[in-house]
């Protein structure tokens, strides 16, 4: 091993990546991932068919005897069910964006990304922004099948805030995602994981059935999980009713999550070996 | 202090490293690793699998940090100028490294983006480079449906569009058949034609003599020797003179015969009793020659004779005494061993 020390030519701090070239690049990896949906439009699949088969399923199986403990019957349902359906759009397809991320790491083409002179978040922010898109469409793809299945849309605004919430809080979920992408070893295991941690959640909240009946216990639970919140605050905002307080949790865990979350999974992606 | 024009190999150095050194816990994936390299040639670093080449490729691409030792390329820091470095490097993994999902042009066109061409830039470079590694034709077509070759030479195509000034191929012909193989050859050495600085690993004697024209021989995370590729050779006996008599009493008789005239190379002149074979080591082809010549004088019917360079295994032995990979105390139970030494 030889002592002597290398002097490099320019002995100055690394450049900084310019803005608009952030912007470039992202744009450029954006274009990538859409590429993607069009060679394999299976990857919509999800987004089409989650908003279907949840309305379908919780509309017509559960939706006349909860209807009725609302004080109604499925008419009264779904417009109790709809916007917690909509909250929770931007969560599920936050659960996708891991698994795709994986995929690229065990292609490969991961290092080809990370030995060019691009900023690291570029290539995260690029698959946000098409999950981001991908949210958009499952949405529309909600909001049709409720109008067919006779939800009345009292507040056009409300529901375009509920859309916007879904996605801040759908986005802030995906750094979460992101980072298991990172860091376990198979695509599989993202998707299970996902389901794993999501499933309890999703059910264990206001979204799909009014918490005043279930035992104690498991209010305590749904009481503070950040899905009632979501789900109440959707629902304020499209039927009436309380908005402040939820949307504060909402958005508090949603800053919180982001702000943990994003340097974690920009490190992990930086120092991945 | 070591400028870095200071080579002692003479020349302005492309890559310089001293004493790179990472760690795996208790693995010493490298383990104080000098290498100089001159522009605008071809360096090959040879070693088994596991010696640490791809982990000297992937610090030198930055896509991971050493722990101790320092490494310049293009007069850039791996570690203190990342960003610069990678403006002026290409990388060809040993996997093939493209998107699948993309079809070859939007492959390209890619990368041309994220190098900050502009569209029209990076178009034109797409194009250009699809043409020259004949791929127009499948241009549209996804890289997933490509052939392996395909894929190497979109692969190289891929880190060509910065117009690197250093390129790194990490056994780019590894798992492809001999005809692909030839092609990738083919298309580096045009490169390198180009003026572009190459660094390639390889397990292969065969590809380093076929593409570098100076060696680095690594073995587990150690530089065990470095030179140029006749020098090399020379140290590892050359090539392998493999002489089948038709009558395998007439091993003995001519291996005395040619031990005698001394025409062989460094090495004794072996018997292979197993495949009937004798095996000489000779250095030119005059030597080469000269074995034919001395069995045809003395009225031997040969039923083949053919020449092998030295395996990957046999460049090691001589160099270090044991085997690829192998502790240094272990007995190498090939009834070759003698061959090389």
């Amino acid at each position: 091993m030889s002592s002597a020390t290398l002097s490099p030519d320019a002995v100055k701090a690394d450049t900084p990546i310019p803005v608009r070239a952030h912007l470039r690049h992202t744009g450029a990896l954006i274009r990538r991932n859409l590429l993607w949906i069009r060679q394999d439009p299976e990857s919509m699949f999800d987004a089409i068919l989650f908003p279907v088969v949840f309305t379908l399923l919780f509309v017509y199986v559960f939706g006349g005897s909860i209807g009725q403990s609302l004080g109604g019957g499925q008419d009264r349902y779904v417009q109790y069910v709809i916007p917690g359906l909509l909250a929770m759009m931007g969560m599920n397809m936050a659960q996708g964006v891991g698994t795709g991320f994986n995929q690229d790491f065990n292609s490969g083409v991961m290092d080809r990304f990370r030995s060019l002179p691009i900023g690291r978040g570029s290539v995260l922010f690029a698959k946000i922004a098409v999950e981001l898109m991908r949210m958009l469409f499952a949405t529309v793809v909600l909001l049709v099948v409720a109008l067919l299945v006779g939800y009345d849309v009292h507040s056009w605004s409300g529901l375009l805030a509920a859309v916007g919430l879904s996605a801040v809080f759908g986005s802030a979920l995906m750094w979460v995602f992101l980072t298991l992408g990172v860091v376990m070893k198979s695509a599989q295991s993202v998707q299970a994981m996902g389901f794993l941690v999501l499933m309890p959640l999703q059910f264990g909240s206001s979204i799909f059935a009014p918490t005043a009946s279930m035992p104690g216990w498991l209010q305590a639970f749904t009481d503070y999980n950040p899905l009632s919140a979501l789900a109440d605050c959707a629902r304020g905002l499209m039927e009436g009713g309380p908005v402040a307080h939820p949307l504060w949790v909402t958005l508090i865990w949603s800053v919180g999550l982001t702000a943990l979350m994003a340097p974690v999974a920009v490190h992990k992606f930086r120092t991945k070996s | 202090m070591t400028r870095i024009d200071d080579n002692p190999a003479g020349g302005r150095s492309a890559v310089t490293v001293r004493g790179l050194v990472k760690h795996y816990g208790e693995t010493k994936a490298l383990d104080g690793v000098d290498l100089d390299v001159r522009e605008g040639t071809v360096m090959g670093v040879l070693g088994p699998n596991g010696a640490g080449k791809t982990t000297l490729v992937r610090i030198l691409s930055t896509l991971i940090t050493p722990d101790a030792g320092q490494a310049l390329v293009a007069g850039y820091d791996v570690v203190r100028q990342p960003r610069q470095l990678r403006r002026v490097i290409g990388l060809t993994g040993q996997y093939a490294s493209v998107d699948e999902k993309l079809p070859g042009w939007e492959n390209l066109y890619l990368i041309g983006r994220l190098l900050d061409l502009s569209r029209k830039d990076a178009r034109a470079r797409a194009d250009e480079l699809l043409e020259r590694f004949s791929l127009t034709e499948a241009a549209r077509r996804p890289a997933g449906t490509y052939s392996g070759g395909m894929r190497r030479r979109l692969d190289l195509a891929a880190s060509m569009i910065g117009r690197p000034a250093v390129l790194y191929l990490d056994e780019p012909t590894t798992g492809l058949d001999p005809r692909t193989r030839n092609e990738v050859w083919d298309e580096v050495k045009a490169m390198v034609g180009d003026g572009v600085t190459v660094l390639l690993t390889t397990q292969y004697m065969e590809e380093a003599e076929q593409l570098a024209s100076e060696l680095t021989v690594v073995d587990r995370g150690k530089v065990i020797a470095k030179g140029g590729i006749e020098e090399l050779k020379a140290r590892v006996g050359g090539r392998t003179l493999r002489v089948r008599p038709v009558d395998p009493l007439q091993l003995r008789p001519l291996a005395g015969m040619l031990d005698e005239l001394g025409i062989t190379g460094l090495a004794a002149t072996t018997v292979d009793t197993e495949t009937g074979t004798l095996l000489v080591p000779i250095l030119s082809d005059e030597q080469l020659t000269a074995v034919v010549g001395a069995v045809t004088a003395r009225g031997i019917t040969i039923s083949s004779i053919t020449t092998e360079l030295p395996s990957l295994d046999e460049v090691f032995l001589s160099l270090t005494g044991h085997r690829a990979g192998a502790p240094q105390d272990a007995t190498p139970a090939d009834s070759r061993v003698e061959v090389a030494v």
